[in-house]
C-alpha cells in the first residue's frame, strides 16, 4: 500500500499519465486511418470495377445462380450417365496431377539446391547470396501463366510447357522458403562438422539437411496443393490437362461435362489438401497456408 | 579419443536398438524414395514426349520473339512494276507508319540507292534490274537479276546456307538482324534495330524524335504546339495516349488487376474473420455448426478461382468485377481456415483473466483473443495481397479483364513482341513491387517477429 502511495504522490505521474494518453490517441488515430484506407481502397475499388466490367454489380447478381442451375439441370439430365463421363475425364485428371507432381519435384530439386546459396548463414559470399536472391525474386514474380503463354507458342499445345511454367514459378517460391529455413537452422551441427574437417558440401548434407527437410517437405506439399491448381487454369491456355477440357466443355456449354469436371477437380484438391495437411502435422506438427 | 570395448559396445547397442546399426528397412528407404521418384519422372519423360515435343519445337520462333521482344523492324519495300515510287520505307511495314523523309540507313542518288545493313554489310539497287549485297565477310558480293516480272535468279555460282534460292523467290537471311526477301513482283529488305521504338511518342507525334532537354524546354516554354493546352499537358498526351504503346490503357489495365487485389483480400479477410470466430471449437460450442463452417471453408477454397471466375463472369459479364468476386470467395475460405485454426491455437489464459475481471463474451475475445491472432492475421493478408495480385492477373486472362487480358491480347496477335515484353516488364514490377510493399508493411504492422 506504500508503495502505491508513494507512487500516487509522485510528481511525475501526471506526466506519465498524460504521455499514455497522447499514446493512446495517437494509437486510435493510426487505427482509424488504417480502416478509412481499406474502406475507401474497398469502396473505390468497387468503382473502379464496376465501371470497367461489361455488366453491372446489380445487374448480375440475380442472375448469379442461373449458370450454375443451368449446369446441375444439365447434370440432372445425364443422370446415371455421368458416371461414363467421370471415366472418360479421369485420365485428363491423371495428366494434370502428373504435371502438379512433376513440376513441384522437379522445382524442389533446383530451388532446394539453390536455397543453400542463398542463405547469408551457409554462404559466406555476400555477392552469390545477392545474385540467386534476385534470381528468385524473379522467378517467384513471374506469373505461371505469362510463362506457359510464350512456350505454348514454342512448342505448340503440350503439358509441357505447363510443366516448365509452374517448376520455374516454384523454384522461385520454394527457395525463398526454403533459405528462411535455413537461414533459422542451428549452426552448431555446421561448427561441428567445420571442427572434424567436413567440407562446404558434407557441412550442408549432414549438418543443415536433417534438421531442415522436414519443414521443406512440409513446404512442397503445400506448393503441390497450389501447383495442381496451377496445372489446371494453365490448362486454359493450351497446356492440356483437365483445364483444357474444362474450356472446352465451357465453350460449348455441355452441363453434364462442365459438372463433372468441376466435381473431379474439386474433389482432387480438396483430397490433396486434407492429405498434405495430414502429412504436414505429422512432420512438423502445424498446418498453415503459404 | 576413447574407445568403446567390444563388451560395451555389445551392450549399448542392446541397449539402443537401431541406433548404431540401424535396420535394414531404414536404411534403404532413403535410397528407395530416390529411385522411385527417379522412375516416375523417367516415366513421366516418355509419357509426356519430351523428346517429341523438343524436336517439334519452333525454337527459330523463338529466337524471333525474343528479338522482337528487345528491337524493332524497318521495311524498305520496292514494287518492280512501280519504279516511279521508288522504295517505300516504313516502320513494321505497316501503311501507318511511313517514313515521310528517309532515315539515316537508306541513302538515294537518283537511280540508285543505298540500304545500311549495319554488321550484315550493305545492299544496294539499281533501281531497275541488279540488286548488289555487299557482305563483309565475302570478298566477292552477292548480285542478282530481279524484276522483269520474272523470278530472280542469283547471279553468283556459290550460295552460301544463309541463301535460299527455290526457284521463284530468294530469301536471304545473314543474319537475324536483317532479311533480303525477293520475288517476282517486288523487293523486301528488312532490318532489326535494338530498342523499344516510338516507346515515348507515337510516329506521328510531332514530339517524336526529340531529347529530354529538347522536351524539358518546350514544356516550360510559352509557344504552344496545341492552341487548346498548355504544352506540359499536350505532353502529357501525347504519351499517354501513345497509339502504338497505349500507355494509358495499359496503366488503367493495370490498376484493375491491382483493385482486383486488394479489394479481393481486404474485403474476404472482413468476411472471414467473423465466420471464423464462429468455426473455432474454443468459441463456438455448437459442433454442428462448426462443422458445417468449416465445410463450407473447404467448399469456397476447393472451387479455384479458376472455377468461381468463370461463374461470377456469366453472371457480371467480363471485367474486374467478376475477378475482384473470384478472389473474395476463394480467399474467404483459405483465411477462414487460417483465422480459426489461429483462434484455436490463442492461448486460453489472457482470455480467462479477461473473463475474471467481469468482461461481457464479446470484451473477453476483443481483449483477450483478437491481440493475439491480429498480427497473424495482418501477415497472412499481406502474404495473400502479393499472392493475389498474380492470380489476378491469371484469371485477368481467362476473361476478369486488367492486366492479364491486355497480355493475352497481345501474344495472340502474335506481331508486337515488344509490347507484350513491355507487359511482362510491368507485371513483373507490379508483382515485385507488392511483395516489397507487404514485407515492409508487415515489418512496420507486426515488428517483424512473423515470418
Amino acid at each position: 500500500m506504500a508503495l502505491v502511495n508513494a507512487f500516487n504522490a509522485s510528481p511525475h505521474l501526471a506526466e506519465i499519465e498524460k504521455a499514455y494518453e497522447q499514446v493512446a490517441r495517437q494509437r486510435t488515430t493510426y487505427t482509424f486511418l488504417l480502416l478509412l484506407v481499406c474502406l475507401v481502397s474497398i469502396v473505390g475499388g468497387f468503382y473502379v470495377a464496376e465501371e470497367a466490367n461489361s455488366g453491372s454489380f446489380w445487374g448480375g447478381i440475380s442472375s448469379f445462380g442461373d449458370y450454375p442451375y443451368d449446369i446441375l439441370a444439365g447434370a440432372y439430365e445425364r443422370g446415371w450417365g455421368l458416371f461414363s463421363l467421370v471415366v472418360k475425364y479421369f485420365p485428363f485428371l491423371v495428366e494434370t496431377l502428373n504435371i502438379a507432381l512433376v513440376s513441384t519435384l522437379v522445382g524442389f530439386f533446383f530451388s532446394s539446391i539453390l536455397s543453400f546459396f542463398a542463405s547469408r548463414n551457409l554462404m559466406t559470399n555476400r555477392g552469390v547470396v545477392f545474385v540467386v536472391r534476385r534470381a528468385l525474386d524473379i522467378t517467384r514474380a513471374f506469373p505461371e501463366l505469362v510463362i506457359a503463354l510464350m512456350l505454348v507458342l514454342i512448342f505448340g499445345p503440350s503439358p509441357i510447357a505447363a510443366i516448365m511454367a509452374v517448376t520455374f514459378h516454384t523454384i522461385g517460391a520454394l527457395g525463398k522458403l526454403f533459405s528462411e529455413t535455413n537461414e533459422n537452422a542451428d549452426m552448431k551441427a555446421v561448427e561441428g562438422l567445420k571442427s572434424v574437417g567436413a567440407n562446404w558440401v558434407q557441412q550442408m548434407r549432414l549438418g543443415i539437411l536433417p534438421q531442415v527437410l522436414p519443414n521443406f517437405l512440409s513446404y512442397a506439399l503445400l506448393r503441390l496443393e497450389i501447383n495442381v491448381r496451377a496445372s489446371a487454369i494453365l490448362g486454359f491456355v493450351g497446356a492440356g490437362g483437365l483445364g483444357a477440357e474444362l474450356k472446352m466443355v465451357v465453350d460449348w456449354n455441355y452441363g453434364a461435362d462442365i459438372f463433372v469436371i468441376i466435381v473431379m477437380l474439386v474433389c482432387a484438391i480438396t483430397a490433396i489438401d486434407y492429405f498434405s495437411g495430414w502429412l504436414r502435422r505429422k512432420l512438423i506438427g502445424t498446418s498453415g497456408t503459404l | 579419443m576413447t574407445t568403446v570395448s567390444g563388451f560395451e559396445q555389445a551392450r549399448l547397442e542392446e541397449q539402443y536398438p537401431g541406433v548404431i546399426e540401424k535396420p535394414w528397412s531404414k536404411r534403404i528407404l532413403g535410397p528407395a524414395i530416390t529411385v522411385g521418384i527417379l522412375g516416375y519422372l523417367v516415366i513421366c519423360f516418355f509419357a509426356f514426349d519430351v523428346m517429341g515435343v523438343m524436336q517439334k519445337a519452333r525454337m527459330d520462333m523463338a529466337q524471333l520473339y525474343a528479338l522482337d521482344s528487345y528491337a524493332h523492324k524497318d521495311h524498305a519495300k520496292f514494287t518492280f512494276r512501280k519504279p516511279e515510287e521508288g522504295f517505300e520505307l516504313s516502320l513494321e511495314g505497316t501503311r501507318r507508319a511511313r517514313y515521310e523523309t528517309p532515315p539515316a540507313w537508306f541513302q538515294s542518288n537518283g537511280a540508285e540507292s543505298t540500304i545500311d545493313l549495319a554488321e550484315d554489310g550493305t545492299v544496294s539497287f539499281d533501281g531497275s534490274s541488279i540488286l548488289t549485297y555487299y557482305h563483309p565477310e565475302y570478298a566477292e558480293p552477292f548480285r542478282f537479276k530481279v524484276g522483269n516480272n520474272e523470278y530472280p535468279v542469283y547471279l553468283g555460282s556459290e550460295a552460301p546456307e544463309w541463301l535460299k534460292d527455290s526457284g521463284k523467290q530468294i530469301d536471304a537471311r545473314p543474319s537475324l538482324h536483317s532479311r533480303i526477301w525477293i520475288t517476282r513482283s517486288k523487293l523486301e529488305i528488312h532490318r532489326y534495330e535494338a530498342g523499344w521504338e516510338d516507346f515515348w511518342f507515337g510516329f506521328h507525334s510531332p514530339l517524336k524524335g526529340m531529347s529530354l532537354g529538347q522536351i524539358v524546354s518546350l514544356s516550360v516554354s510559352g509557344d504552344r504546339i496545341d492552341p487548346d493546352m498548355s504544352n506540359l499537358s499536350f505532353i502529357a498526351s501525347e504519351f499517354w495516349y501513345n497509339p502504338d504503346w497505349q500507355h494509358g490503357d495499359i496503366f488503367y489495365a493495370l490498376l484493375q488487376t491491382l483493385v482486383m487485389a486488394v479489394v479481393g483480400t481486404l474485403v474476404a479477410g472482413i468476411i472471414a474473420l467473423p465466420l471464423a470466430f464462429a468455426a473455432a471449437n474454443n468459441v463456438n460450442p455448437f459442433g454442428s455448426i462448426r462443422f458445417g463452417l468449416r465445410r463450407i471453408f473447404d467448399f469456397l477454397r476447393g472451387v479455384d478461382t479458376l472455377i468461381w471466375s468463370l461463374i461470377f463472369i456469366r453472371a457480371f459479364g467480363l471485367g474486374p468485377l467478376s475477378g475482384t468476386f473470384a478472389i473474395i470467395f476463394t480467399d474467404t475460405g483459405t483465411f477462414g481456415k487460417l483465422f480459426s485454426e489461429a483462434i484455436e491455437n490463442a492461448d486460453r489464459r489472457q482470455a480467462e483473466g479477461i473473463q475474471a475481471t467481469g468482461a461481457s463474451p464479446v470484451q473477453k475475445y476483443r481483449f483477450g483473443v483478437f491481440p493475439q491472432i491480429l498480427p497473424l492475421f495482418v501477415s497472412q493478408m499481406l502474404y495473400f495481397l502479393e499472392s493475389n495480385t498474380r492470380s489476378a492477373t491469371v484469371i485477368g486472362a481467362l476473361g476478369a479483364g486488367g492486366i492479364g487480358l491486355k497480355l493475352l491480347e497481345t501474344m495472340r496477335t502474335r506481331q508486337d513482341w515488344e509490347n507484350t515484353a513491355y507487359i511482362i516488364v510491368l507485371v513483373i514490377a507490379l508483382v515485385i513491387l507488392m511483395d516489397n510493399m507487404s514485407g515492409w508493411l508487415r515489418r512496420k504492422l507486426i515488428g517483424g517477429a512473423e515470418g
